[in-house]
């Protein structure tokens, strides 16, 4: 197993009577790419200043490969931040952005100046060197702060959101480069983003957070395969939530009934999931179409999208609720009109009990 | 950004487009007429006779300049040496203007950080009680500043009450005394310019600083100091010009020993012993002093804006 | 902890905030409390009492005073209507009225009296006033006072008046009101705080005015700091720490108000 770069146990931070987080614990591996990601104002930023040391944690604690670092200062703490709004000092220019962290370690001349050298190479920045942040675009100024976050080789360098100031197009193309920084520095990153697709593409692990709360901790496969709660399986990608009736769960897997109909099937279940009443998630790719006395469910066709390479279908089942399904656009797909009866089917093993 | 799109809209959509040589004519004729040619005819004076009674003879004369930096004797027929006497009371002047600066910044910037940083209303509130006492009446201040200080005064009985001293300190008449009057009078002005530079701020520069290891010292002295230096060079110069041509100050609290600028153009207006072209050629000494630092704070302040 | 992690905050800032505070009050607030002192001396105690308001009111020099006060107060108060009427010209026509020539010297212009030395202003307006051969006294004080109240004035309005968008007075003007109406019934009363703000700082100004005043005055006339100089010159006797509270005072409560004006201005918005 490797090493804890980041590990933090049982954290809260409130403001006054707020609580922004609540009973954090997190261990970010050493060298790996690991991303919080969540909704805006759920506390990513708040959690990403704890670990610098911007925010006084209320309770719990921070450790840093094993060290207690709560209450070290952020200037003591061998951890950087590349910082949304980039914060590039505005009266300096790019060398002097960049060495300036090398300096207050008391790095001497040289050693600092090709350090410098060094990271300006690794983001291309080279014939900027002497420009004042003013003289550079967003892009670039973005690529000045990740290199002075770089150059005093940090053991953890955070990230809040640095390419959402950024295009569409330029946004992609970071993506890349930021990852093969990773790779090659191997410095434990720790990335925030709220766009789920930047999260999936490049994390080695991701974090779901709401409401101040760890969801869910797994790779993209993870969290998209086996959601564990409804807000993962809702926030990531796109689901159906099926209301059932559990008869029993164990060892991972679970017996419900699904609504208007007394089939009964077993399926992976969530760790939380219990008896009684829960909710089955389904993702839209997964179902298919059948006859309507061959399928699982039964419904009406209420209409249909074209999606390009795709086409999404919403049934609407007898009890009212809607399932959307994702069919391949392809010549021998057979795509329903709207008010055919049709049934929907899928693999047991692909449907999911949440914890609810 | 937002400066383009204002500009854009008044060039295209003013309202008074057209009007505005005619709304600006009171300004012009009122300053026009009251200051900028009152300052032309002064420079004209520096130039002209002196009249025993106070007022001039129109008729040219270098006599004010000569006396101001040459001295030529009693009967004025020796051969010229630098007269010291006024070159020192305009050295003092500087010195005086120079310190009272200093210790308004060693007090007015934390002050203005300070302030800066509160949230919330507590912030105005400060604020406000910091620029109340610079409308108070510069008169009123000084004299109470004077009643103070006095050797019988408030300060010196209640030292003596509580045993600090034995013997009244001797303040009034000092240059100390001039040096803290300035500074009384105008330590606002060096907390309002560096307080609104503070304000503008960006804190994240501080979080970046002490992220890449500086400590807060670092952080003040590369990072903070540097920003906010604009409003600093506003402040001292708001402190420092008035400063320099103080009346008050030096006249209440400073005594005959130490006379500044101020009290030395008055002399020259006031009663038989006045020399108008001279007491001109001194304010216009003054005002160019006065310009030169004011253009070195106009260049200053472009160079920040073209950055 | 938490202190230590605030990059905001920077151990000594407060004491010095603190000390910045009672350098700037303390004098004030003593001679306020020794304008109370029942003594003929003006450093012993005598115990509380009003004696020395009675005597600026009624006692021997109180005539002397109340003209001194009369003048300051006639001259504030014209002074400050013009310098606030020529001010909100100015700002109209620097902030709303485009391009035009001699714009960029008319702001140097404005903020002049606010740069030349007050005692250069003073000599260079006493030289001209009798170089034309204008005998100094009221008159010249009031044109003094309405030179240098403008630049005063012209900041809380012209602050006022960036903060007002365009599009109001061109509804106006869609609605066919001509430019002036557009002036008089939109632009006038959304900049009325920041007029009377204006107003206020420049009566103040004006009332505050000792240097100027005492070069321009000629003989004979005195406003109260000029009169309140000359008394000091004296000594100080415990009624000039009476005038000095009450017009401490009065300063205090324009200033109060002007900042009370501007904020509700602000709310409204
Ligand atoms: N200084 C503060 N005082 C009080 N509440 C705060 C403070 N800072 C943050 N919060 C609150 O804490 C919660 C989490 O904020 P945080 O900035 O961490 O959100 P975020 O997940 O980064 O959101 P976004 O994606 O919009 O940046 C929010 O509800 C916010 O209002
Ligand atoms: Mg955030």
């Amino acid at each position: 197993m490797s090493e804890i770069a980041v590990d933090i146990l049982n954290m809260t931070k409130r403001y006054g009577s707020f609580v922004a987080l609540r009973d954090v614990c997190l261990s970010i591996k050493d060298n790996e790419f690991f991303t919080l990601l969540g909704p805006s104002g759920c506390g990513k930023t708040t959690l990403l200043r704890t670990i610098a040391g911007f925010e006084a944690i209320s309770e719990g604690a921070i450790k840093l490969y094993g060290e207690d670092i709560a209450d070290l200062p952020p200037n003591k703490r061998p951890v950087n931040t590349v910082f949304q709004q980039y914060a590039l000092f505005p009266h300096m220019n790019v060398r002097a952005n960049v060495i300036f962290g090398l300096q207050r370690l008391g790095q001497d001349e040289t050693t600092a100046r090709a350090r410098v050298d060094e990271v300006l190479d690794m983001v291309q920045l080279m014939e900027f060197a002497d420009r004042l942040p003013a003289q550079l675009s967003g892009g670039q100024q973005q690529r000045v702060a990740l290199a002075r976050a770089l150059a005093p080789k940090p053991k953890v360098l955070l990230l809040d959101e640095p390419l959402s100031a950024l295009d569409l197009k330029l946004r992609q193309s970071v993506r890349q480069e930021l990852q093969q920084i990773q790779q090659t520095t191997g410095i434990t990153f720790v990335f925030v983003t709220h766009d789920q697709e930047e999260a999936l593409t490049m994390s080695d692990r991701i974090a779901v957070i709401a409401d101040g709360q760890v969801q869910q901790v797994g790779s993209a496969r993870d969290i998209y395969e086996a959601p564990q709660n409804r807000f993962v399986a809702d926030f990531i990608g796109e689901t159906n939530l099926i209301d059932v009736a559990v008869s029993s769960v164990s060892g991972g897997y679970a017996t419900c009934v699904l609504p208007g109909g007394d089939v009964q099937f077993t399926c992976p279940a969530a760790a939380g999931a219990v008896v009684g009443h829960g909710h089955l998630s389904v993702r839209p790719e997964r179902v298919s179409l059948v006859k309507p006395q061959d399928g699982l469910l039964r419904g009406v066709t209420t209409r249909q999208v074209y999606l390009g390479t795709d086409m999404s279908v919403d049934v609407r089942l007898e009890g009212g609720k809607i399932i959307t399904l994702r069919l391949q656009n392809s010549e021998e797909t057979h795509i329903p009109e709207i008010g055919d009866p049709v049934g929907l089917n899928f693999e047991t093993g692909t449907a999911r009990l949440l914890e609810d | 950004m937002a400066a383009q799109i204002a500009k854009k809209s008044t060039s295209n959509t003013s309202t008074y487009a057209g009007l505005g040589v005619f709304l600006m004519l009171p300004s012009w004729a009122v300053i026009g007429f009251f200051l900028v040619l009152p300052v032309g005819m002064m420079l004209i004076y520096s130039f002209l006779t002196k009249e025993f009674r106070g007022g001039v003879i129109w008729e040219f004369s270098l006599n004010a300049y000569d006396q101001f930096f040459f001295d030529r004797g009693l009967f004025g027929d020796a051969p010229p040496v630098i007269e010291w006497t006024y070159i020192n009371i305009f050295w003092r002047s500087i010195w005086q203007a120079g310190v009272a600066t200093f210790f308004s910044l060693l007090i007015g910037f934390p002050t203005a950080w300070f302030i800066a940083t509160r949230t919330g209303p507590n912030k105005s509130v400060w604020l406000f009680l910091i620029t109340i006492p610079y409308w108070v009446n510069l008169l009123i201040r000084t004299i109470s500043m004077k009643f103070l200080i006095r050797d019988t005064g408030p300060l010196n009985e209640w030292l003596l009450s509580l045993g600090v001293i034995s013997e009244p300190i001797h303040i009034i008449n000092t240059s100390f005394a001039v040096q803290l009057g300035l500074f009384y009078s105008y330590l606002p002005f060096m907390v309002l310019p560096i307080y609104a530079s503070v304000e503008r701020y960006n804190f994240a520069y501080s979080e970046v600083a002490a992220d890449l290891y500086a400590s807060r010292r670092a952080t003040l002295t590369k990072i903070i100091i540097p920003i906010v230096k604009p409003g600093i060079i506003a402040g001292c110069i708001l402190v420092f010009v008035p400063s320099l041509g103080a009346f008050l100050a030096p006249d209440l609290l400073g005594g005959a020993k130490n006379f500044m600028i101020g009290s030395l153009i008055e002399e020259q207006f006031k009663g038989n012993a006045g020399n108008w072209p001279f007491g001109a050629a001194v304010s216009m000494i003054l005002l160019s002093m006065v310009l030169v630092v004011l253009t070195f704070y106009a260049r200053q302040q472009a160079k920040e804006g073209a950055r | 902890m938490a202190r230590k992690l605030d990059i905001r905050h920077f151990p000594g800032f407060l004491p010095i905030t603190y000390l910045c505070l009672f350098l700037l009050y303390a004098p004030l607030i003593i001679v306020m409390i020794y304008s109370f002192n029942d003594s003929n001396s003006i450093t012993i105690w005598g115990g509380a009492s009003l004696r020395w308001y009675g005597e600026v009111f009624w006692g021997v020099e109180s005539a002397k005073f109340k003209a001194a006060a009369l003048n300051s107060i006639t001259i504030a108060v014209m002074a400050a209507t013009t310098a606030t009427t020529i001010a909100t010209l100015a700002a109209t026509a620097m902030l709303k009225a485009g391009r035009f020539r001699g714009k960029s010297v008319s702001f140097a212009l404005i903020n002049l009296p606010l740069m030349v030395p007050e005692i250069v202003t003073a000599v260079a307006t006493l030289i001209f006033f009798s170089a034309i051969g204008f005998t100094t006294g009221y008159l010249t004080i009031l044109v003094a006072h309405i030179v240098f109240c403008i630049p005063f004035a012209y900041l809380p309005i012209a602050a006022r008046m960036q903060g007002i968008e365009d599009v109001y007075e061109q509804v106006a003007l869609d609605l066919y009101a001509t430019r002036f109406q557009a002036f008089r019934l939109i632009l006038l009363p959304l900049m009325a705080p920041g007029i009377i703000s204006g107003f206020l700082l420049a009566f103040i100004i004006s009332l505050d005015d000792f240097i100027i005043t005492n070069f321009v005055k000629g003989a004979g006339i005195e406003t109260l700091p000029t009169a309140i100089f000359g008394a000091v010159k004296q000594g100080i006797k415990p009624n000039i720490m009476a005038i000095s509270t009450l017009l401490l005072l009065v300063s205090v409560v324009f200033v109060t108000l002007s900042y009370l004006v501007g904020r509700m201005g602000q709310n409204k918005k």
